[in-house]
């Protein structure tokens, strides 16, 4: 991922799962690059999920009348928490890239209301690792978003073979 | 005229209008740290965004055409990635296929230095309503 010397990754790939801290990893990833800016924080995850939350901020409205959100944001929360399911599943990281990822805007969120997504990766194959989530604003039951994607391994000789 | 200005998510990311492209804003964004996903590598999520932007742009000129005020709401976006973006200015521009009463279908492009070269590309449908009065 990054050749940065605090990065919790380093060596971890060689390593294998045993090495891999998944929370260390999840805080890094949201410290930095886009990430960063947005404001995205890891919450918790399971064997195939992980929780993220994008925290309501002006200047990442897409309405300034509303005060609700824009969009893209909520793609990138989308994105990398799909992408952090697929290392939870997979417990270990690999370099992937996103092939497609097609997001349904279900309702606007409320205004002001820090995001939350849940995603997980339900498949993964040599190269391939099929992804979906949902985004709500306070109730996972009445999503604001909802996500299927693909990602695709860099290199499919860093596939586990499990 | 350019119609609706870009929104605060845009600004704060750094997306301007480039040019028109035969009436249509160009949305570009400069390389920077904010727009960082895997290293060297520009975020999917921020690619998503400025297709967003650029499908919006492109629908808010065909409709101010027709003198049109109908409000905007995507319903769905499909992006595909075609190619990892570069530290580099990228580029976006919306094309309305179709636009009907209700629903607007918007194809949109981004790339970086070749036009030819997409990074990405989607679809994004739009759902219109009139003013609330």
């Amino acid at each position: 991922m990054d050749d940065t010397p605090d990065n919790p990754l380093r060596g971890a790939e060689k390593a294998g799962p045993a090495a891999f801290d998944f929370v260390a990893f999840a805080d890094f990833v949201c410290s930095v690059g886009h990430n960063e800016f947005l404001g995205l924080k890891y919450q918790r995850h399971g064997t195939d999920w992980v929780e993220m939350v994008l925290p309501w901020r002006a200047d990442l409205v897409g309405v300034e009348e509303t005060g609700v959100l824009a969009s893209g944001p909520i793609v990138s929360l989308l994105d990398h928490c799909t992408s952090m399911a697929v290392w939870a599943r997979r417990a270990m990281f690999v370099a992937h890239v996103t092939l497609d990822l097609r997001i349904d805007y279900v309702r606007a969120a409320g205004p002001r209301r820090t995001v939350t997504a849940r995603c997980e990766c339900y498949q993964v194959r040599r190269s391939m690792a099929f992804v979906r989530g949902v985004a709500h604003d306070g109730d996972p039951t009445d999503p604001v978003a909802h996500a299927a994607g693909i990602f695709m391994l860099v290199d499919s000789e860093q596939a586990p073979r499990a | 005229m350019t119609g609706a200005a870009l929104p605060p998510y845009a600004r704060a990311m750094g997306m301007e209008i480039d040019h028109l492209d035969d009436g249509t804003a160009v949305i570009a964004m400069d390389y920077s740290i904010r727009a960082q996903g895997r290293p060297g590598h520009v975020h999917g999520g921020a690619i998503g965004g400025m297709l967003e932007i650029a499908a919006y742009m492109a629908l808010h000129t065909d409709l101010a055409r027709d003198g049109s005020d109908m409000r905007i709401k995507p319903v769905n976006i499909t992006i595909e990635y075609l190619r990892g973006a570069v530290p580099q200015r990228t580029f976006a521009l919306g094309q309305v296929v179709r636009r009907g009463r209700r629903v607007a279908n918007v194809r949109v492009e981004a790339w970086q230095g070749d036009r030819e070269k997409l990074v990405a590309s989607g679809w994004i449908n739009f759902l219109l309503a009139p003013q609330k009065t």
